[in-house]
């Protein structure tokens, strides 16, 4: 086995680069899964009024069928979206450590020594692997200290597991595919996203007794939710998962033997001999568009599921005050199905402060990389080469959450035929988390102006916030804590009354942070 | 006419690391002027100085008549840089980035973009992530070299090309600076690069300038190296100014001297009386070896 020599090496090399980000998703999804029991064991104390909530068609296409009405079935029915997150998580680790190495030469570096030729893949999967694992093992005791049967913990801990084996294997294979690490993830996320359509059209089909039900059997989504924890605990089912992993995983490896170091099998197009960028904002507006696209693509998707299933979530919360107080936690609105669109609508915002994140560290990425130094040689000055991404950062999250806003209100609008009235209701809702999402932006901004090398810190701003909102959501939290995201400020929306003066606080810290990174940015070294 | 660039005692520290300790330079408007040192000199930081990237922490710095940190983009317009380690959009096609950033300086010379692009033997409508650090390098040189500048600053640009890559790039340099009149400064530690090209240089060490002038300047300071058989005892040679490693085996030596000092040595020699003598010519191989040893610091 000389082509693995050195796997141990590179393994070492993964969990020391990822020594933070590794443990802190492990222990997020899990801490968040297993906070799930009491939870939603309060809100819903009795069978009925799990299986009534669990009807909905809405939910079943979110999260698919329930399988029972215990409390361990409901709970791992009601998180069924976060094994897709696991997935995602996975495919991403491996092409991190596979693809974008060779993309930036460092494969290069590393393949000069004695590091065999399968050894980085196999150390991208066995980190990978070996962390599912991990997070199996640890929500299995987590739910089991619930006191959720434990046969029923260790098969949901397969469920995560399995699902994050699955596309990590979809990772290594595509990344074999292309030379380019975006295109590897479009790949890798197109196949995860398709696994869940096929799943929720499939689910849903079968609720309404519909032709398309067969579709489910496709995907390895529902091959992993159909173990059934806490039910009838499937584990041939696992073992499906398992088996396919390890077919995907060997054709990873046969296609990486086909294939030079740094090319993929799909051969690279030429492209254009004479450009027709001119301008740092022509140039920011290629870098970025991808992203735009995806998570305007995204927001639309989330917008017409959250509008589709509104008017069922208004029925059910009539009867049962306790999910009505919980939406009112997170939106606070008074009419049923505003207080439930208003939560959808935060939900939403927080989601688009990772989005403006994201686009923020692009400039991280261009300086850490070398390629903003070329630009910055040139007759552009840093306010402008800042700016031109600055656009996509703050109006980036602008368009897709009018898509969002779009998508909600016509889905919204078509189910209680109401599309002028809801369009423009929604709309505005889906804008007003503009103010709160800018102020994380802008947080990222300062990060990068004064202190560069900790840029991936500005991940703690969404972070904290999402936090802030899911606990808030469940228990009631103390004031100062809500206080601190700003999402907290903002009226709740679509019902409740907006007054300017919010808005304009939060604009206004926005505009201080973000100007005041832009200075630290001028006056500091760069690169840095 | 001014000096295109001139730095008077810069100094940049990171953190501990001294990268620039009290580094004077000096180029002169239209000559080339090789910037040489080892690894780690800071040849890079100096340059990223003049680029304005970079602040220093002590020391007056002019480039082009401006000042680089608070003029930037104006003095941008102005010249091209070409960084040592070139990294690309890898989306992008080569022919894409030297428009790019040509466009971003100010314009392109289509004319003189694709005839760089055929002396570089350069495709330009490879994606960048398939294009190897030669070529890559190769992108950052035609986009340097078609625009219309009055300073060039290159740092190492040809630590990735080829041999025949290379004598192209002499060529290209020879002629912006004959024809073009341009200012070229040429950072690199390759010696028969700067003999070839450089009408002066400065050569620094750990952040500072150890010696600075033309070619036949710096040759001065060489040495030239002399065995002899002498008749004679060979008393004062080692007193003599100018003399280095003598060493000396029954009745021939063997020793260094200073250029400089060559005519009074020979002088003691022939007094003593020479039975053969065999010389050396004084190679600037030899003394950049010297000027880079650690103990060089004056
Ligand atoms: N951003 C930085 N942070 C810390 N040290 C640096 C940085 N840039 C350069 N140095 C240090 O400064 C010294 C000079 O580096 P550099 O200018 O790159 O040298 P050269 O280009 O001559 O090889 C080196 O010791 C290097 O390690
Ligand atoms: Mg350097």
């Amino acid at each position: 086995m000389k082509s693995l020599a050195g796997t141990g090496g590179l393994i070492r090399l993964i969990l020391r680069r990822d020594r933070v980000v590794l443990p802190l998703w492990i222990v997020l999804l899990v801490a968040i899964s297993v906070s799930y029991v009491q939870e939603y064991g309060d809100l819903f104390p009795t069978p009925e009024s799990r299986v009534k909530y669990a009807s909905n068609v809405g939910f079943i296409t979110l999260y698919g069928e329930l399988s029972g009405p215990s409390l361990g079935e409901f709970v791992t029915w009601r998180l069924g979206f976060v094994p897709v997150m696991v997935g995602l998580i996975s495919l991403l680790t491996v092409i991190r450590h596979t693809r974008v190495e060779e993309e930036s030469g460092r494969r290069e570096l590393l393949g000069a020594t004695v590091v065999g030729r399968h050894a980085q893949l196999a150390a991208a999967l066995a980190t990978t692997l070996g962390a599912n694992l991990v997070l199996a093992v640890l929500l299995a005791l987590g739910m089991h200290s619930q006191d959720l049967p434990l046969s029923g913990s260790i098969a949901i801990g397969i469920v995560y597991a399995g699902t994050g084996w699955f596309f990590a294997a979809v990772g290594a294979v595509a990344a074999q595919l292309t030379a380019s690490a975006g295109t590897a993830r479009g790949i890798a996320i197109g196949v995860l996203g398709g696994a869940y359509v096929l799943r929720a059209a499939g689910d849903t089909s079968a609720h309404t007794d519909g032709p398309l039900a067969w579709l489910s059997h496709l995907s390895p989504i529902a091959w992993a939710q159909r173990i059934r924890p806490y039910a009838d605990n499937r584990w041939w089912l696992g073992i499906v998962i398992l088996a396919s992993t390890v077919a995907l995983i060997t054709i990873a490896f046969q296609l990486a033997v086909r294939r030079d170091v740094g090319a993929g099998l799909l051969p690279d197009r030429l492209g254009p001999a004479d450009g027709t960028m001119g301008s740092p904002l022509a140039l920011a507006w290629r870098l970025h568009r991808g992203l735009l696209a995806a998570w305007t693509v995204g927001f639309a998707l989330l917008g017409l599921l959250f509008g589709g299933v509104a008017e069922g979530v208004g029925d059910m919360m009539r009867d049962d005050p306790s999910i009505q107080e919980m939406f009112q936690r997170m939106g606070g609105a008074a009419g049923l199905i505003d207080s439930f669109l208003a939560g959808v609508m935060t939900l939403v915002g927080l989601i688009a402060s990772a989005y403006a994140v994201q686009a923020t560290l692009r400039l991280r990425v261009e300086e850490s990389s070398g390629r903003a130094e070329p630009v910055l040689a040139t007759a552009t000055s840093r306010w402008q080469w800042a700016a031109s991404h600055l656009v996509f950062s703050l109006l980036g999250p602008a368009v897709a959450l009018l898509a969002a806003g779009v998508a909600e209100g016509l889905a919204y609008g078509v189910a209680i035929g109401d599309v002028g009235g809801q369009l423009p209701r929604l709309i505005g809702a889906a804008l007003a988390q503009l103010p709160a999402v800018w102020v994380l932006a802008a947080i990222a901004i300062a990060i990068f102006g004064f202190f560069p090398q900790a840029s991936m810190a500005s991940w703690a701003g969404p972070t904290v916030c999402i936090l802030i909102g899911l606990v808030s959501a469940g228990v009631s939290t103390a004031g100062w804590i809500r206080d601190i995201s700003p999402f907290t400020h903002l009226p709740s929306l679509p019902g409740g009354s907006a007054q300017a003066a919010p808005f304009l606080v939060l604009l206004a810290i926005a505009l201080v942070i973000g100007l005041a990174g832009l200075v630290g940015l001028r006056r500091r070294d760069l690169p840095a | 006419m001014p000096a295109a660039i001139s730095t008077e005692g810069l100094v940049k520290r990171f953190g501990r690391t001294h990268a620039l300790d009290g580094l004077d330079l000096a180029v002169r408007t239209g000559e080339v002027h090789g910037f040489l040192g080892p690894n780690g000199a800071g040849k890079t930081t100096t340059i990223r100085i003049l680029l304005g990237m970079t602040r220093a922490d002590e020391g007056t710095t002019r480039v082009l008549d401006g000042d680089p940190w608070s003029d930037a983009t104006e003095l941008h317009r102005r010249l091209a840089y070409v960084p040592g380690d070139v990294t690309l959009w890898p989306n992008l096609s080569g022919g894409e980035a030297i428009d790019l950033l040509g466009r971003m300086r100010g314009g392109v010379d289509k004319k003189r973009k694709a005839e760089l692009l055929e002396r570089f033997d350069l495709d330009p409508r490879k994606k960048a992530r398939a294009y190897s650090k030669g070529n890559r390098q190769k992108v950052a040189l035609v986009a340097a070299f078609a625009s219309d500048v009055e300073l060039l600053l290159l740092d190492e640009p040809t630590s990735g090309l080829d041999p025949l890559m290379e004598e192209i790039f002499r060529e290209v340099v020879q002629e912006i600076s004959d024809r073009d009149g341009r200012t070229v400064l040429l950072s690199s530690h390759i010696l028969s690069e700067v003999e070839a090209l450089c009408d002066r240089v400065t050569i620094i060490r750990a952040g500072r300038a150890v010696e600075s002038g033309t070619l036949n300047e710096l040759r001065h300071l060489t040495r030239t190296s002399i065995q002899a058989e002498l008749v004679g005892p060979m008393d004062g040679l080692a007193q003599l100014n100018g003399v280095h490693d003598l060493q000396v085996d029954d009745g021939r030596v063997r020793f260094d001297v200073d250029t400089d000092e060559i005519n009074p040595v020979l002088r003691r020699l022939t007094e003593i009386g020479v039975r053969s003598l065999v010389s050396q010519p004084p190679s600037l191989e030899e003394l950049f070896l010297r000027l880079y040893e650690p103990e060089a610091v004056k």
